[in-house]
């Protein structure tokens, strides 16, 4: 503080005020539709409160990036935006979805999920076929003609970027994929039940530098037609390819706003620490 | 839009599939353990005639030397219910090869975990698992030809006897001590390993003083299941024991055990006679015995847990 | 002595337990084998026993066992499934589950004389199903219960949770990821656990000899109903297994051939139960190499 130039800086900057410990930015409904967004959201394993305070909207058919460190609640928040934390974690608030509280119990988490799709950080193609992979979630739930099938394999693995690489062995076992391909696989599986929304938990960090290049490409092509929340450890990548940024620090929200905000002149200062390398 | 938000509100195809899929699969597990119950329920209110009905003194039963309940003991004017010498029989034959098994079963598992190269286990565990795979009567046929004359042969008398059933069962215990034995060296930490070898230990020491002691708690339970199988074990005993419910007097002379007596004894019984209930009884007997044993090896787990 | 000569003479000692307990193992095979397999005979494997003179077969208890080992194979297979499916996927720790998990613990530590005793007092007398196929084919059901509950339990838990997770995250339900994904990537280990329990099923004996009984009434294999007692079929006969025999030929004593059909009957007993013991590895690996490459 001692420094002259900063003494010469506009002195509303050092107003405590107006620089909180939290800035959540507010979604106006009129000008963004809102595809998701969270109310007081609370998660509890057993004792311990792993994540608390989580109000946050998601704007429909744009990318929006949770960065934090490990431990953050990052990861914890994305897996009870579709209810995968049930049976393991204790999740209290509301997580509104279309008018309806999905976080309440009449409602069928199963059928929900077929909208709020959800990709893991390590790729899990199921023992079967590259076919089968894609087409046995829609075969369990309705009748398809083998044309209509065949169709969507084909659309889905060109969405995720990996039909040119497979399409002459669609036989094959899914298990004998690259872990690259394997993940695309995944993401090309979720697709085909045609989601609203896409939750990728770090989709990326258990891919080479040019399979990850690959796929960022893959999602902002994705993002035409799906709204996606994604938790990634890379800044970087959070940078480059989100419209939105969330910040998450021990278990809570420090900082949500568009990403090219969050990136040059974030409002909170442990997030400026978290992004310029401080801690984390 | 709306379509998407009825959907969700009402129960889909998968989770009533799922609510079937759970009950089912719950039947399942209580029936096997109704069973658990009704077995326990059944052997022990049969077991308990020969004392409620028939009014046999539970201490006659079980410290009483003369075991021939189809006929009166003249001298004390009870039928001869004293289930003594066949407790002593199983106990004898129990302890007697779980004693000749654990240095061999321990010494097969070092072997294969410690001092071998990996050929070395490779070999062994084939060995093991065709032991156990080994039908209990053939075991009983081996001891009849093989063990039985050679006993016979140096020791005299028929050979059949307490001598023979351990040997017998020596060899059908040792698999299945050998590799839980295996499993728990498995389960010591490398670094006691490294950390012994480094301060100059030999190898033996390194065993005796380190592995060995780490994995006491799991040997224990080891013999213990070797001693619930060789105590619960009947034909192959049956066939070697010699069948003659004496108070043991010696290694060699034929003796019974709880199981030979029962194999030889259920059919031969009216349902409802004292003779057919006292054989509940022992049935009985063998039952809490497995409870004990099984209790035991709870507490071994758990006194090895705190160290 | 000091510790180097003590870890030499160790190192021996060890050496000679080893390879004296694989001795005892060869000696054993090499013994029924050789003096079994002269015996061996298509007459043998075919014909009836007889008790009181000389050129019996064991074809009727060779019948019985597999008959026997299939039923109660059907029987127990479903109900070991259900549970071990609840125990792996639905069960959560609570006081009910470990309680059914100590019953399961002691049911199969229970000696199988027992089991048979049970069988006997509920489906014999009871039930007066009489010393049958059926009854035999229960008390082995619970003998092989337990084994197979926990075997195919520790099966399902071999499949990472990824696989769970992807199904819940594609909308399926726990039973239709359990149903569809789970167990056709489990079925390799699966079917290795139930070969193996399905050789300790045929060589069982003393649970069958008071349910299944100790005599193989002679069978009409023109006849498939299972309604006639008669009929290789029909539960309600009483059905003298292949280990069953040796046990009673051995224990009575009069039959005049007794050391040949003994030999002869454990060696098929042996040769059997060594092929599943076998075969059930191969047969598991085979089926995990057909789900992972084709």
């Amino acid at each position: 503080m001692t420094d002259k130039s900063q003494e010469l800086k506009p002195v509303a900057d050092f107003i405590p005020e107006k620089r909180p410990d939290r800035f959540i930015y507010q979604m106006d409904n009129d000008k963004h539709e809102v595809a998701l967004s969270t109310e007081k959201l609370e998660v509890r394993y057993g004792d311990k409160l792993a994540l608390s305070e989580g109000d946050l909207s998601f704007e429909r058919y744009k990318i929006t990036s949770l960065i934090g460190a490990s431990g953050s609640g990052k990861s914890t928040f994305l897996r009870s935006l579709n209810r995968m934390n049930d049976g393991v974690a204790n999740v209290s608030g509301h997580i509104w979805y279309r008018g309806l509280d999905i976080n309440s119990k009449d409602i069928d988490v199963y059928e929900m999920r077929r909208h709020i799709g959800m990709v893991f950080q390590r790729p899990n193609p199921f023992a079967k076929s590259i076919y089968d992979n894609i087409t046995f979630p829609l075969t369990r739930r309705g009748k398809y003609t083998k044309e209509k099938l065949d169709e969507i394999v084909e659309t889905t693995l060109k969405q995720a970027a990996l039909w040119d690489q497979v399409k002459d062995e669609l036989n094959k076992s899914a298990l004998a994929l690259s872990g690259g391909q394997a993940q695309r696989l995944v993401i090309a599986r979720a697709l085909a039940l045609k989601p609203d929304i896409l939750l990728l938990d770090e989709p990326s960090s258990a891919l080479d530098p040019i399979s990850s290049a690959k796929f960022e490409e893959t999602l902002l092509e994705l993002k035409k037609y799906y709204t996606i929340i994604i938790v990634t450890h890379n800044m970087q990548q959070a940078a480059r390819i989100s419209d939105y940024t969330a910040f998450f620090h021990q278990g809570k929200v420090v900082e949500y706003d568009l990403t090219r905000k969050i990136f040059t002149r974030p409002k909170v200062k442990l997030t400026d620490d978290y992004i310029s390398g401080n801690f984390g | 839009m709306d379509l998407i938000t009825e959907k969700i509100k009402k129960t889909s195809l998968s989770t009533k599939q799922d609510r079937f899929g759970k009950l089912i699969s719950i039947t399942a597990l209580i029936l096997i353990a109704s069973v658990v119950v009704l077995i326990f329920g059944f052997v022990i209110s049969r077991g308990l005639a020969t004392f409620t009905t028939n009014k046999v003194s539970l201490g006659h039963f079980l410290f009483g030397t003369d075991w021939n309940p189809s006929v009166v003991n003249k001298k004390t004017g009870q039928p001869g219910v004293g289930a003594l010498p066949l407790i002593v029989g199983s106990m004898a034959v129990t302890f007697l090869a779980a004693l000749v098994a654990t240095p061999f079963a321990i010494g097969t598992a070092v072997f294969m975990t410690e001092v071998a190269n990996k050929r070395g286990a490779k070999i062994m565990q084939p060995v093991i698992e065709l032991l156990v795979g080994i039908p209990s009567v053939v075991y009983g046929v081996i001891g009849l030809t093989v063990v039985v004359p050679t006993v016979r042969a140096i020791f005299g008398g028929t050979g059949l006897g307490i001598l023979s059933g351990t040997i017998v069962l020596f060899v059908m215990i040792l698999p299945t001590i050998t590799s839980m034995t295996v499993d728990t060296l498995k389960g010591v930490p490398r670094h006691y390993r490294e950390s012994a070898l480094a301060i100059g230990a030999t190898r033996w020491q390194m065993i005796q003083k380190v592995i060995l002691r780490a994995a006491t708690p799991g040997i224990l339970t080891a013999i213990v299941f070797g001693m619930a199988r060789a105590f619960g074990e009947a034909l192959a005993v049956q066939m070697v024991i010699g069948n003659a419910a004496n108070m043991p007097n010696s290694l060699v002379s034929a003796s019974a055990t709880l199981t030979s007596v029962l194999t030889m004894g259920i059919g031969n019984t009216v349902m409802g006679s004292l003779q057919n209930n006292v054989l509940w009884s022992l049935a009985m007997i063998l039952l809490l015995m497995s409870l004990v044993f099984n209790i035991l090896i709870r507490f071994i787990g758990r006194k090895g847990e705190l160290k | 002595m000091n510790a180097k000569t003590a870890d030499k003479i160790a190192t021996g000692v060890i050496y000679a337990i080893a390879s004296s307990v694989a001795l005892i193992l060869v000696a054993m095979l090499a013994f029924i084998l050789v003096r079994g397999l002269p015996h061996l005979s298509w007459h043998f494997l075919t014909a009836s026993a007889r008790s009181f003179e000389a050129g019996g077969g064991i074809g009727i208890q060779l019948f019985n066992s597999f008959y026997l080992l299939v039923l109660a194979m059907l029987i127990s297979f479903p109900i070991a499934l259900g549970a071990a499916i609840y125990l792996n996927e639905y069960a959560k720790p609570s006081l009910f589950i470990s309680i059914i998990r100590t019953a399961i613990e002691v049911m199969s530590s229970l000696p199988s004389v027992v089991v048979g005793l049970f069988g006997f007092l509920i489906f014999v007398v009871k039930f007066h199903l009489g010393f049958s196929i059926l009854s035999g084919a229960i008390a082995l059901t619970f003998f092989n219960l337990p084994i197979l509950t926990s075997s195919i339990e520790s099966s399902l838990s071999q499949i990472p949770n990824l696989q769970r997770e992807a199904g819940a995250a594609l909308g399926l339900s726990r039973f239709e990821t359990v149903i569809h994904i789970i167990l056709p990537a489990s079925v390799p280990s699966i079917v290795t656990g139930v070969v193996i329990s399905a050789g300790r099923v045929f060589g069982e004996a003393a649970a069958l000899i008071y349910t299944a009984g100790q005599s193989a009434p002679t069978l009409d294999f023109g006849d498939w109903n299972p309604f006639n007692l008669a009929s290789p079929l029909s539960p309600f006969r009483p059905a003298e297994t292949l280990a069953v025999h040796i046990w009673k030929i051995n224990s009575e004593g009069i039959m005049p051939d007794l050391s040949a059909v003994s030999a002869g009957a454990s060696a098929v007993l042996i040769i059997v139960v060594l092929l599943f013991n076998f075969s059930a590895r191969r047969l598991g690996m085979m089926l995990y190499k057909k789900l992972t490459k084709s």
